[in-house]
Parts: C-alpha cells; sequence; structure tokens
C-alpha cells in the first residue's frame, strides 16, 4: 500500500467514526464537535484528490463559520435527553423504514453502472503549476455562469428571508444613535458651576 | 550549507525528508516562543512607559528575564480542573487556542524562498486555520461549566465570526489586485510599479492603492486576536477573565502564548499583504528577512499602543462596527477594485 492509500485510509476512518459518533454521542455539544471532525477529515480526503481549493472552502465555511454558530446555539440549550428518548420505539418502525429505503436508494446509485471504477475513467494527471482554483473560477464564471448566478440569487432570496422572518422592532430600547453620541460635546452633558467653599 | 546537510542527509536515508520538514518547523517555533515570551515583556514596558510608570525591572537587568521567570512560575503551577468541568473538553480548549496560531505559519515566508510550504493556495489556508482560531475559546468558555466563562466563550463566538467576514473581503482585494494565492507571489507583486521604477519601493507596496483596506484589516486583526479595545471577551471588569477563568497554570499559559503567538501572525500577514514583506523601501537598500522583522515590530508596537490608549469597546458598538460599517464598506471596496483593474487606470498590468 503506497503512502497515499494510508492516508485516504486514516482520513476515511476517522470520518466515519466521528460520523458514528454524531448520532451516537449523548451530549449535544459532543455531537457538533464531531461533526466538526468529520469536516475535517472530508477536507483532507478531497486534498488527496487535489481539490485544495474545494478542501479548505470545506473547512472554511463549515468548520470556521457554520459550526461556530451551530456550537454557539447547542452550547446554550439545556437538552433533557430523557424528554427526547420517549416514544423511541414507537417511531422506530418509521424511522427504520425510512433508514432501509435510504441505504436501498444509496446502493442503487453508488452500485448502479454508472458510478463504478470502470465507468469513471481515472482523472489526467496535473501538471507542475496546474493552480485547481484558476480552473475551477474559470469554469464557474463561463461554462457554469448561469446556474452559478441563479444558486446565488436562491441563497440572497434564503437569506433576506431569514433576516425578514426574524427581524422585529422593540420598543423601549434604550439604544443611542451612534452619530449623535459622537457629536456630544461637554457643554451637553456637564454644567460648571462656580460657587464659594462651603464652611462649617 | 550544502556540504553540511549533505552527510545528514545520507544517515536519516529515506526519513530525511521527514526530519527535515521538522528541523525547519522547530527552525520556525523556536524563536517564535522566544518573541512571544520576549513580546510580554515588551508589552508591560511599552504601557509602563506611556502611563510614566517603568514597568517590570526587578528580575535580571532592567527586567529582562521577567518572561523567563513568569513562564518558570506557570510552569511549576498547580492545573486545577474543575469538579463539574467536563474533563477531556477543559484540555482540548487550550491546546486548540494555540494549535492553529502556530499552524499557520507553515505557509507564512520570511524572505525570497524562505517559507516551509510554499502552496498556492497559500492564503485561502490562512484564512481557514486563522478561521477555527475561535474554537479553543468557545470549548475552554463551554467546558469549565462557569457563566463567566461560558458568557466570554459566546461573545469569542460571535465576535471572531464577525470580524472575519470583513477580513476575508480585505483580503479579497489582495488576492483580486496580485492574481495569485501564493504568499511569496503577492510580496512578489508588490516590488513592481510606478513606485519602485523611482526607487521608492514603499509606494507600489498595496497599503496605498488598498490603503481602507489596511485599516480594515488592521482593525479586524486586532478584533480576531481579542485585543484591546476588542477584549471584551476577557473583559476583566465584567466577566473577569472570560474563557480563561478557571484554568491556572500551563493551561492558562497556553492561552496566553496563543493569544501573543496570534499577535506576531496578524502582524506578520499585515506585514506581507499591505507593507511589501521582505521588500526595502528603498532601491538602495537591500531586500531581506530583516525589512519583515522590523514591519512585524512595527505593527505589534501598533497593538500595545492601541491598548494603552483606547477604552474598551462597548459590546453592542463592537458589533455595529463589525456588521454595518466595516462589511458594507468592504464589499464596496471590491466592487471599486474589480472596477479599477479592468479600467484604463489599472496599475496592476
Amino acid at each position: 500500500m503506497d503512502f497515499q492509500s494510508v492516508v485516504f485510509y486514516f482520513f476515511s476512518t476517522v470520518m466515519v467514526l466521528a460520523s458514528l459518533r454524531v448520532i451516537t454521542a449523548r451530549n449535544p455539544v459532543h455531537a457538533a464537535l464531531f461533526l466538526v471532525l468529520a469536516f475535517f477529515s472530508a477536507g483532507g480526503i478531497w486534498m488527496l484528490l487535489h481539490a485544495e481549493f474545494l478542501a479548505i472552502a470545506l473547512v472554511m465555511v463549515y468548520v470556521g463559520a457554520v459550526m461556530v454558530l451551530f456550537l454557539f446555539v447547542v452550547m446554550m440549550l439545556d437538552i433533557n435527553l430523557e424528554r427526547i428518548r420517549q416514544g423511541f420505539w414507537s417511531y422506530l418502525p418509521v424511522g427504520a423504514l425510512i433508514g432501509v429505503l435510504m441505504v436501498i436508494e444509496m446502493v442503487m446509485v453508488l452500485g448502479g453502472r454508472y458510478f463504478g471504477l470502470d465507468a469513471m475513467p481515472k482523472p489526467a494527471e496535473v501538471e507542475q503549476g496546474y493552480s485547481n482554483t484558476k480552473e475551477l473560477g474559470r469554469l464557474l464564471y463561463t461554462e457554469y455562469v448561469y446556474p452559478f448566478e441563479l444558486a446565488s440569487i436562491v441563497l440572497l432570496v434564503a437569506m433576506v428571508a431569514a433576516v425578514a422572518l426574524t427581524l422585529r422592532k422593540r420598543k423601549n430600547v434604550k439604544i443611542i444613535d451612534p452619530a449623535v453620541q459622537v457629536a456630544v460635546k461637554r457643554d451637553d452633558r456637564v454644567r460648571i458651576v462656580s460657587m464659594r467653599a462651603e464652611k462649617e | 550549507m550544502e556540504a553540511v546537510i549533505e552527510p545528514v542527509a545520507t544517515f536519516f536515508g529515506g526519513a530525511w525528508p521527514l526530519v527535515w520538514s521538522l528541523l525547519k518547523i522547530i527552525g520556525i517555533i523556536a524563536p517564535l516562543f522566544l518573541c512571544v515570551a520576549y513580546l510580554t515583556l515588551a508589552e508591560r514596558k511599552v504601557i509602563g512607559y506611556m502611563q510614566v510608570r517603568i514597568g517590570p525591572n526587578r528580575v535580571g537587568p532592567r527586567g529582562l528575564l521577567q518572561p523567563i521567570a513568569d513562564g518558570v512560575k506557570l510552569l511549576l503551577k498547580e492545573v486545577i480542573v474543575p469538579s463539574g468541568a467536563n474533563k477531556g473538553l477543559f484540555i482540548v480548549g487550550p491546546v486548540l487556542a494555540l494549535g492553529p496560531a502556530l499552524a499557520a505559519w507553515a505557509v507564512v515566508p520570511f524572505s525570497d524562498g524562505w517559507v516551509i510550504g510554499n502552496v498556492d493556495a497559500g492564503l485561502l489556508f490562512l484564512l481557514a486555520v486563522t478561521s477555527i482560531e475561535v474554537y479553543g475559546v468557545i470549548i475552554a468558555g463551554w467546558a469549565s461549566n462557569s457563566k463567566y466563562a461560558f458568557l466570554g466563550g459566546v461573545r469569542a463566538a460571535a465576535q471572531m465570526v464577525s470580524y472575519e467576514i470583513a477580513m476575508g473581503f480585505a483580503l479579497v482585494c489582495v488576492l483580486m489586485i496580485s492574481s495569485s494565492l501564493n504568499l511569496s507571489d503577492i510580496v512578489a507583486g508588490q516590488g513592481k510599479g510606478q513606485g519602485a521604477d523611482l526607487g521608492l519601493g514603499f509606494l507600489s507596496w498595496n497599503w496605498l492603492p488598498l490603503f481602507p483596506m489596511f485599516i480594515v484589516y488592521l482593525i479586524s486583526g486586532i478584533a480576531e486576536t481579542n485585543r484591546a479595545p476588542f477584549d471584551v471577551v476577557e473583559g476583566e471588569s465584567e466577566i473577569v477573565a472570560g474563557h480563561m477563568v478557571e484554568y491556572s497554570g500551563m493551561a492558562f499559559a497556553l492561552f496566553f502564548l496563543g493569544e501573543y503567538a496570534n499577535m506576531i501572525l496578524v502582524s506578520a500577514l499585515t506585514s506581507i499583504l499591505f507593507l511589501g514583506g521582505w521588500l526595502s523601501p528603498v532601491s538602495f537598500l537591500p531586500d531581506g528577512f530583516i525589512w519583515l522583522a522590523i514591519k512585524i515590530a512595527f505593527i505589534l508596537f501598533l497593538f500595545l499602543w492601541f491598548r494603552a490608549t483606547f477604552p474598551r469597546f462597548r459590546y453592542d458598538h463592537i458589533m455595529r462596527l463589525g456588521w454595518k460599517v466595516f462589511i458594507p464598506l468592504t464589499l464596496f471596496w471590491v466592487v471599486v477594485v474589480a472596477v479599477w483593474i479592468m479600467s484604463p487606470l489599472s496599475l496592476w498590468k
């Protein structure tokens, strides 16, 4: 086994184990941190495929931003595991059915004749100085520019909707306009009074 | 140099690339820790003089051995794990706070060719590594099982995520005008231009055409490292020391090392991206590592100066500055730079 396979199996093992722990961990914070580990291992595997831009973007977006906000919320929740586990057995048949369906679908997709090792050609060896980032950018902004722009508009709409849903004006907040605050002079706040010293 | 390395390389045989990388890593980390130690002394001395007092002057000549004494003291102290703490994560927290601050140095070029990993996506790597720095603080804050520590962790999460975006957009401007993600190429690109042709190299560095981004990057860098006036994460007067309140001894020292290593990292990045890295400001002086060191030292001095000058920002002001001022400004400037590059007035042909 060459060095790359060793690295691949190492990352894959870590990723599978971490993903398992995401759903089995009792503590939600631990589960979120295991998800971070799984993202990291996925980034490592992508790096092996010479997809350095995607690998780093995965770490940057999911680990650096999304999961931080996830943790931020999960840490503040006081989750009672007993309450969540109630009704586990009554939901089990439905859950198991969906799970089996998903496994069958995965097998059909991954085991089909369009996805096998013989169906996919080996990626061309890249020459020295090949920049994955540049190539990706060129494709995104030339060949796939319409799907790309559409996706960004969908994201923008989602963002505006999320803001609009949570935006509410509260009354009685004691917020001061920073412009007013900066423009304050001493005379607005203090009055210097000259008075004679008081004696007993 | 080659003659010295050759026999050692044959001695290690196949393991030589590994050993050589390890040696290079030690060659960066060891001086870095020395710099961190003396940065703490410099901070106390500089702020001392700014406040018309002397600062530490008891240990060694002029107090020069003070960092060593502090280090020994922290090493000998007991690490106390609170009884309600989450033990594993309590230990992992400080490690994660220091780790990224050291990992980022892998792609930082010190001079022409002096870099451990001369990778193409260096700038992206830096963005990714600096974006996981926040985990140490969050995990420490949560695992301590203490209200103050938790508040510190939550504040850190909100603040670092906010300023990272502005920082990222500032870097987008830099990579647009240098059309490269490789840090060595970014520095080399700053050595060309009309200023450099006149012999005044410092006029063609990125700080001049990207001046607003330079300022945004510097301020966001201070916010990312949780330094004053953005140190609400520690906020001694409100939440005692934030995420560090339950830590003692070496575990606390790791946070301390991480914070100062991060300061040096941000200064190095500002120097490389905006101040021309190892390039000399005028053509009659040779380029070299010494210029990078001078620039890093200058920006570190700014860090200390700001701490001595400004009172701590209120929390809502920090959020306002990050989201309502920096992000719109940087977004707008990305468009301005894009138009500038495509226009006939472009400086980067």
